[in-house]
């Protein structure tokens, strides 16, 4: 048994956690909810040895424990599944295992691998280099490793973020046969389907400290309002734009062959209109990705043409007069400049004079955050934002001329609140003969907000209609294969 | 917001910075002196009055002063993009080698003051081909700019040998001391009773204004910025990573190359074959110690150049090897990518 007594956490003035109390009893799953700033990473860090605590108690089995570093941490048999999995990209699958293993016996660990693969399900080739690997694969592979290394109490951080759904449920049934085991889990998640679907108990944070704790069944309202101060509106499927008669053609492609990615794209044709909004749903690297990066000019397919906004794309180099812009999911290491403001980001992004002045872009840079809500000043860099804020400063960087918005998981990390503000954000700037493709892991995200979805498999669209006229099982049905092209 | 910097709170944090690393590198100097039996204070004294002692001596601490800031000064162009250009002793080479090609060439009949500014033209046009060659290198073949600048760096000391022993010989004897002494008239002037020609801190200054300026006040500066962050995100900015990249080298191989120039025009008054003195290099731990920031850089710039004018003095007063300036140098730079690795760190985990 956890138990986590009272714990506060300073960061010189700023007060993470004000007194956080939750008891993980082992043969159950904790859920550990919370918007983004709630104080459910700084926990976790602390249960974890990652960072110390102010004041305050973790106690293991009865046991006070100081937990001052990850290997202590470590070898009380805590065990922590990154968001990022934490690995060797260019080391192959049985490498990766057997690094951490207490002796050095490749053809013993083999065999361990064998044999934890067949009691979760899972399928992965011991031989593959880590990098050529989903990210839900990956995590397939920590979870194993953390188990191999006697890891009884599992903190999993928004494990199913950037998943296919075939993962989740894998994982899913792995926490569950994990759970019957006898251990414990704790389950950071801000996705309150998968706590109902999979925790026994959920504890809710706000502002560093525990204000909620429910058993199964749960009430949901009650949660969502101990998350938030109000309720957020569910499911804000607000009007969507006039998509009876998608205008003139904003993006076409016509029999693009690619092999980048690991399914590229195969023979993909396809034209969206003005007044789209097309949701790419699929499995991670099922080609979403390489259709959203050769639409931007990202990269030139190897075979057939596309046409963006009229025009063979390619970034715009030295035009400030950007009509597309492409929002990577991966924020920090793919769209923005660590290290840099925001009025420097704003500088960057924007129409700018050779030369600066003291004060160039500060009333531009003050406007946009005041309009995106950001939560920061014009000098704060852009490393020190959540996650959060770095997308609402990504989304105040389109220029109002952008007919084109790309984007890969628009909402990811996001809570409720934050991902109903982007949205809204998003339909109020799409330009009248502009368009919006975005690729999302959340069925529920693109059914609510997109006017047509691709259904994306093994490189093919085998999926092509109005949200309004298809439902989350044919979707599901169409990403695993499962759907013959019509 | 513990995010939001205001300037009192840098300034503070930015003199706890300094008072550190003078503690930690001097302490650890000293310590060091005191296990050798040296008496910190007699090192002290002997650095100081070696080099503020005289006006002749102050003077000699200028002549390193002016080429190590020029050549901090390109570096700071190519560290803000992101690069280690190990290459700048070649580019400095190559800017001396530029210099004296147009200083031999007084059949052109042009005026001296003339020829000398066409010739520092020449030098950072020639640093700056050499510092672009390595960018080239590293955009077209996928050479990293550290090997590639290293090994241009043995190519540029190859061909100044073979120019002073070869072509560029002293009439009759081909002599490593390097090549004849150009004519009085194409000596920068130098006032007598000093050592160093006054034009050549107008320059070293106006070179780092203009950097400093052009880092912080353009958008290309930014831009550089920019890349040096994060180039992966540079294209959805449209911005060009490899170009923006390429252009800081030229820059930066451009004042390297001026750096070698007036060592040519002002210093040696020939081309010999040591002619960069290591002041790239030199550079490249005084750019570390301001923490890539060009701010410091001057003042850095004049301390090195104190210490190692001043320990000329030290096998004279002390018998000790003039080499323990280089070990100061060193203490200070590795307390510096302490202190910064510490403070990082200590944010990182916050």
């Amino acid at each position: 048994m956890l138990e986590i007594i009272e714990i506060t956490k300073h960061f010189g003035p700023v007060q993470a956690l004000k007194g956080v109390t939750l008891t993980a009893r082992p043969g159950s799953i904790h859920g550990i909810v919370g918007e983004n700033g709630a104080g459910k990473s700084t926990l976790m860090k602390i249960v974890t040895g990652y960072q110390s605590r102010t004041d305050g108690t973790i106690r293991l089995d009865g046991q006070d424990m100081a937990m001052a570093s990850p290997r202590e941490a470590a070898e009380s048999g805590i065990g922590m599944l990154y968001q990022e999995p934490l690995d060797f990209p260019q080391l192959s699958v049985l490498d990766n295992f057997i690094a951490g293993a207490d002796a050095f016996e490749p053809d013993v660990q083999k065999a361990v691998l064998a044999s934890l693969q067949v009691g979760f399900g899972f399928h992965l080739d011991p031989r593959q280099k880590m990098q050529e690997l989903t990210v839900g694969e990956r995590q397939q592979l920590e979870l194993l490793r953390l188990i191999r290394n006697g890891a009884r109490i599992l903190i999993l951080d928004e494990p199913t973020t950037g998943i296919s759904t075939r993962q989740k449920s894998q994982l899913f049934s792995a926490l569950k046969k994990l759970r019957e085991d006898g251990a414990t889990i704790l389950l950071v998640s801000h996705k309150i389907d998968e706590i109902e679907q999979l925790c026994d108990e959920v504890t809710v944070l706000r502002a560093g400290l525990t204000v909620a704790w429910q058993q199964q069944p749960f009430d949901r309202r009650k949660l969502l309002s101990a998350m938030f101060d109000t309720v957020p509106q569910q499911n804000d499927t607000a009007p969507k734009v006039a998509t009876s008669v998608p205008g003139k053609s904003v993006l076409v492609f016509d029999e693009v062959h690619s092999s980048v990615g690991r399914s590229g794209m195969k023979g993909i044709t396809i034209t969206i209109g003005a007044g789209e909004i097309v949701g790419l749903a699929g499995v991670d690297g099922s080609g979403q990705s390489v259709f959203l990066k050769a639409a931007y000019g990202l990269l030139a397919p190897e075979q057939g043409n596309v046409t963006t906004l009229g025009r063979i794309p390619g970034p715009e180099y030295g035009s400030t007069k950007n009509e597309k812009v492409f929002l990577p999911s991966d924020r920090l290491s793919e769209a923005l400049f660590p290290g840099l403001s925001i009025r420097e980001h704003h500088l960057l992004a924007g129409e700018t004079p050779q030369f600066l002045a003291r004060n160039s872009g500060i009333s531009q840079t003050q406007q946009a955050i005041a309009t995106a809500s950001i939560r920061g000043s014009v000098n704060t860099q852009v490393e020190d934002l959540s996650g959060g804020n770095q997308q609402r400063l990504l989304l105040s960087l389109i220029p109002p001329q952008t007919q084109l918005i790309l984007m890969e998981n628009p909402t990811r990390g996001l809570d409720v609140q934050s991902a109903a503000w982007t949205w809204r954000y998003l339909r109020e700037r799409l330009h009248p003969e502009g368009a919006i493709v975005f690729a999302s892991p959340e069925l529920e995200e693109i059914l609510s907000q997109a006017t047509r979805v691709l259904a994306f498999y093994n490189g093919k669209i085998l999926l092509d209609k109005k949200t309004s006229e298809t439902s989350q099982e044919e979707i599901s049905l169409a990403i695993t294969g499962q759907l013959n092209r019509p | 917001m513990n995010s939001t910097r205001n300037l009192p709170q840098m300034l503070l944090g930015q003199a706890r910075d300094i008072l550190l690393i003078s503690l930690l590198a001097l302490g650890a100097v000293c310590c060091l002196l005191l296990a050798l039996g040296i008496s910190p204070a007699d090192i002290a004294s002997t650095l100081a009055t070696g080099a503020v002692g005289s006006w002749l001596k102050f003077n000699h601490v200028l002549t390193v002063w002016v080429p190590l800031l020029l050549c901090c000064c390109g570096l700071l162009f190519t560290f803000r993009a992101g690069l280690w250009n190990i290459g700048i002793e070649g580019q400095v080479i190559l800017g001396a080698i530029g210099t004296t090609l147009l200083l031999r060439a007084d059949s052109l009949g042009l005026p001296p003051s003339l020829l000398i500014g066409l010739a520092l033209c020449a030098g950072f046009i020639s640093g700056g081909l050499w510092g672009g060659f390595a960018g080239l290198l590293k955009n077209r073949g996928g050479v990293n700019e550290i090997f590639g600048g290293l090994g241009l760096n043995f190519v540029a000391q190859g061909f100044i040998l073979w120019l002073i022993l070869g072509p560029w010989k002293r009439e009759g004897i081909a002599s490593m001391s390097g090549t004849d002494l150009f004519a009085r008239e194409l000596w920068m002037y130098t006032p007598p009773g000093w050592r160093v020609a006054p034009a050549s801190i107008v320059i070293a200054i106006c070179a780092f204004l203009v950097t400093w300026y052009i880092l912080s006040r353009t958008r290309f500066g930014l831009r550089v910025k920019a890349v040096g962050a994060n180039p992966a995100a540079a294209p959805l900015y449209s911005i060009r990573p490899d170009r923006t990249g390429l252009a800081a080298m030229i820059l930066g191989g451009g004042i390297a190359g001026i750096a070698g120039g007036l060592q040519v025009t002002c210093v040696y008054h020939r081309l010999l074959p040591p002619i960069s003195s290591g002041y790239g290099y030199l550079a490249l731990l005084v750019v570390m110690l301001a923490n890539y920031k060009a701010g410091p850089v001057p003042i850095i710039c004049l301390l090195f150049a104190a210490l190692a004018a001043g320990s000329i003095q030290l096998p004279i007063t002390l018998q000790l090897d003039s080499s323990l300036s280089g070990v100061i140098q060193g203490a200070c730079v590795v307390a510096a990518l302490l202190v910064y690795g510490w403070r990082k760190s200590r944010k990182g985990g916050a």
